[in-house]
């Protein structure tokens, strides 16, 4: 091997050696700051976020700007396409498009976020307690859920509207129904994984009650995995909220909502096929950034894939 | 194996027996008569239709007149369809849902496993990008949106497969293809994790460490351990087939079983629904059954039959 | 003594997260016919990376071989075509891994799996695959082969299934026999019988064998040659004896001295501080120098270079040059012939 001559001074005992031996270990970061770091990397679930704001803004300001209202029959203006005056064109009753677009994604956006956050509620806590308290709790609580699991969610969601009477709120409640066993059931398996771990114990020892335990340790941990779930959810509450739109047992008229958009358009498919492009796209966008968001999540908080 | 069977039926038939009484307890609890809409009735003809259909009984003789027809399998007369009993329009129209939801649920399976398989392969390459993209899509895609786009493209725009209806197997394509969409897309994603896990087990460096060619340990050793989580999700996709077909039907006007719950929904034609809700339940499970045993095949861990292998 | 497997300079990288991981740094080493060479190093030491690397196993990418060679019957095997390497995996070289509980195919049965490789490499046919298979797990040590042949991996106990992957490896009488801690996630007496199966068998077929470990008890009575890795590197080489009772390197000070001993009063076994370093960015100098006790300045920027103590005894320390302060072996890495962890 060559080198440069080397001195006395090169075989004395090397110094400083803690430091290196420090240097050695790679730099630690937090478990959200880590995942923050990776979800940022993907390209794809920023995307998302910006397209499902942007989604957000439009649903808001959307109807005002284009000075249109979603809901006015102008049947002498019916299935116009696009133009200056409405920029989407017209429906067969001469409503506005772009106006209802923009309502529509009110409607869908709202019911995806309410349906998310009471599955997660009713979720969590179910979850949690029948994870917590283990036994005889967790065996009825899961059994039941099983029970409701074992039966289609859009079955169950369609009977409970011939039943119940139809507005927004039924439509929303009829979805939970079952919805929030999925989430029920991820909280549980974390919560009884972490149980056993030694800081849960740690702090039982300490004297911690266990409504503090839930709220200060397991939750907090468990809220990776909630999160992903929750914004899986947001997509999967949208499309049943178009299906069955779609179907005519959803969001009823003077109401609009892409699935009642999509409906309406479908007879006149052959002629007017921008009627349809646009709710179709909206609904595709949007059920395309949510689920792209939840994967970016899934990997970026999935301790597994580092 | 006569007895896990026999368990398992045990089981369906509880199950069935829940669902047979909650939809009992929701028709009763639904507003309204059966005869209250569309067609206005003199009080007299409607107290006679009741009577007729045995709507004055106490309630728990009601119950167990409808438990005892809904385990012989009959729910009476349509509400609407007169002189039509359910039993007739489930037997009319459960073929055509049969047929389109199996020719769906092949090409799901079948396109669903290529994908998968060939994104694992090309992990992290342009194929599997490819392949996820597709996957994404499919799954954002609602299959009422994808029915609609492929009827504007192959019936419209290019006139190669009829827009409509269930008249031969061109018939059947557009609606199988938008039926099949987000199973697909599904089974694509599974499929490709699951390949990747298998594809990084040591028993595939054991393969390999064989001499064995790049082929044969992708397709004999790694593809039957992989499609193990595809074969669990074969229920699910039964529901999800079974439920698009309520859309699906209704946009191709074909007279199956799921545009007929969905009309009898719209017009609260209590017994259809009643009908077609034990029906679908009874597929469900019998489903559900049938991919457990099939699962019993291919993992020879899982054994159903009592036999255990000596230790 | 003649040479059957010669590795050269052997170097292998990992692409992941954008850093390099140099697993395998310039390692080079040889195996002559009949014996056992055992290669001893922790975890992260790049064992595995260089036995894979030998039946091209590593998977690229995300590794790379960055040079070197790896010469088997005159020729370099990473030169190879794929298809060329088939008829050589199985056949010439073959390999046990370490856990048997995942490295058998669960969906498949034990004689399909031993049938395999007999029919692609000596062109049997189902039926003389079977029943050499049955006369394989009968070398190996599985009662009522006729029964076992037919059974899954999950009906075999985790012995069985070491036993199993043996027969598997052995089926088409390879050249060499590549062990990849064969016995690291078995029990106990369980590890001295899979030991004791593969000595025996060494015996009887001459098989070569490379013996992956971070176990030096393992390799006492197993391997004839010892290669000790650390950091990537080959740091020593010698007979068993040398490396026992005469090591060179301050890391096989450590090993040795980690080793559970039979009759020294010593409580408590002495543990290498430290962790192995980042193989991202590997120090310019020696590996070991950031867990050496005796590090002096110029091992932080020079790798020492190998030096001959005998002549099948070599060594990678500046502490054998003679400028440096002489050392004695540290009295906890000294082994004494009945010290020697028999299992």
């Amino acid at each position: 091997m060559e080198h440069r001559q080397l001195k006395k001074i090169d075989f004395e005992p090397l110094q400083l050696k803690q430091s290196e031996a420090e240097k050695i270990v790679g730099e630690s970061t937090s478990y959200w700051k880590d995942a923050w770091r990776r979800f940022r990397k993907n390209k794809l679930a920023f995307l998302g976020i910006v397209i499902i704001l942007l989604l957000g803004i439009m649903a808001i300001i959307g109807g005002p700007i284009s000075g249109q209202n979603y809901y006015e029959n102008r049947l002498l203006e019916a299935n116009q396409p696009p133009s200056a005056e409405h920029w989407f064109g017209t429906d067969n009753l001469g409503r506005d498009v772009f106006a209802r677009t923009w309502y529509g994604a009110q409607i869908s956006l709202f019911i995806g976020l309410m349906a998310a956050l009471i599955d997660l509620v009713i979720g969590v806590i179910w979850g949690a307690v029948a994870g917590f308290f283990g036994g005889k709790v967790d065996e009825i609580l899961m059994r039941i859920a099983d029970v409701l699991y074992g039966v289609p969610y859009l079955l169950v969601v369609i009977l409970l509207l011939v039943v119940l009477p139809q507005n927004l709120w039924t439509l929303i409640i009829a979805m939970t129904i079952t919805g929030w066993i999925n989430m029920a059931r991820i909280v549980r398996g974390q919560v009884i994984q972490l149980r056993s771990e030694e800081f849960v114990m740690a702090s039982r020892s300490l004297g911690a009650s266990n409504g503090r335990l839930l709220v200060r340790h397991l939750i907090p941990n468990t809220l990776g995995p909630i999160l992903v779930t929750l914004t899986l959810t947001i997509p999967s509450a949208i499309f049943t909220e178009s299906f069955l739109s779609f179907l005519g047992i959803g969001v009823q008229a003077p109401l609009a909502s892409w699935g009642t958009m999509s409906s309406d358009a479908l007879p006149a498919l052959q002629y007017y096929p921008n009627q349809l492009f646009f709710p179709a796209v909206f609904i595709c966008i949007t059920m395309l950034a949510f689920n792209v968001v939840g994967d970016g999540m899934r990997d970026a908080l999935d301790p597994n894939e580092r | 194996m006569v007895k896990y069977l026999l368990k398992r039926i045990g089981y369906i038939i509880l199950s069935l027996f829940l669902i047979v009484t909650v939809t009992f307890i929701l028709m009763k609890a639904a507003p309204g008569g059966p005869f209250a809409s569309e067609r206005a009735l003199t009080p007299a003809i409607e107290a006679q239709m009741n009577e007729a259909y045995g709507f004055n009984d106490p309630i728990h003789e009601q119950y167990f007149t409808y438990l005892i027809n809904a385990f012989t399998f009959d729910f009476g007369p349509s509400f609407k369809y007169v002189g039509q009993e359910v039993t007739e329009i489930i037997g009319r129209s459960f073929p055509y849902s049969l047929i389109l939801g199996l020719e769906a649920i092949f090409i799901a399976i079948s396109f669903g496993v290529l994908l998968g398989v060939l994104a694992a392969v090309q992990h992290n390459k342009f194929g599997d990008y490819m392949a996820m993209v597709i996957a994404v899509l499919g799954i954002s895609v609602p299959s009422f949106i994808m029915a609609a786009v492929l009827q504007y493209i192959f019936a419209i725009y290019l006139q190669v497969l009829p827009i409509a209806r269930f008249e031969s197997f061109a018939h059947t394509i557009l609606p199988a293809i938008a039926l099949a969409t987000t199973p697909l897309a599904f089974i694509a994603r599974l499929m490709r994790s699951s390949m990747i896990d298998v594809l990084n087990r040591d028993y595939i460096k054991t393969a390999k460490s064989k001499g064995l060619s790049e082929r044969v340990v992708t397709y004999k050793h790694a593809l039957r351990n992989a499609i193990l989580p595809v074969v669990s999700y074969l229920g699910p996709l039964v529901v999800t087939i079974l439920t698009g077909s309520f859309v699906i039907e209704k946009i191709f006007g074909i007279p199956g079983l799921g545009s007929e719950f969905v009309v009898s929904v719209t017009n609260r034609d209590y017994t259809v629904i009643m009908g077609t809700t034990v029906f679908f339940s009874v597929l469900l499970l019998f489903s559900i059954l049938i991919v457990d045993l099939l699962y019993g095949l291919i993992d020879p861990r899982i054994k159903v039959t009592s036999k255990e292998g000596d230790k | 003594m003649s040479k059957l497997l010669e590795v050269k300079n052997l170097s292998v990288s990992f692409d992941t997260y954008g850093a390099e991981v140099k697993a395998v740094r310039d390692v080079s080493f040889q195996l002559n016919k009949k014996e056992t060479l055992a290669i001893v190093g922790e975890s992260g030491s790049g064992k595995s990376v260089t036995a894979q690397s030998v039946m091209r196993l590593v998977p690229t990418p995300p590794g790379k071989f960055v040079g070197g060679e790896i010469r088997y019957n005159e020729e370099n095997l990473l030169q190879k075509t794929e298809k060329q390497m088939e008829s050589i995996r199985g056949k010439e070289i073959s390999m046990i891994f370490q856990d048997p509980m995942t490295s058998l195919n669960p969906t498949m049965t034990i004689g399909k799996q031993i049938a395999e490789g007999l029919i692609k490499h000596q062109n049997m046919s189902k039926k003389e695959a079977h029943l050499r298979g049955i006369q394989l797990l009968k070398l190996v040590g599985i009662p009522t082969p006729e029964v076992r042949i037919k059974q899954y991996p999950h009906q075999y106990s985790g012995g069985m299934r070491q036993r199993a992957m043996i027969a598997i490896a052995l089926s088409c009488n390879p050249k060499i026999l590549i062990a990849d801690e064969p016995t690291t996630a078995l029990d106990v007496t369980i590890q001295a019988q899979i030991l004791e199966l593969m000595r025996q068998i060494q015996e009887e077929t001459g098989t070569a064998i490379i013996l992956i470990t971070h176990d030096l008890g393992v390799v006492a009575n197993t391997a004839s040659r010892v290669a000790v890795m650390y950091g990537g590197k080959i740091v020593e080489t010698g007979t068993v004896d040398e490396i026992f009772y005469e090591p060179k390197h301050p890391y096989t000070w450590g090993l040795l001295g980690s080793m559970p001993k039979l009759d020294t009063e010593q409580e408590e076994l002495q543990v290498i501080p430290g962790s192995p370093p980042d193989l991202a960015e590997p120090p310019k100098g020696c590996p070991f120098v950031a867990r050496c006790p005796y590090a002096m300045n110029v091992c932080s920027d020079y790798m020492p270079a190998y030096t001959s103590v005998s002549s099948t005894h070599e060594a990678a320390c500046w502490l054998i040059d003679a400028r440096a302060p002489k050392v004695d072996i540290p009295e906890s890495a000294i082994v004494e012939g009945k010290d020697i962890y028999v299992i």
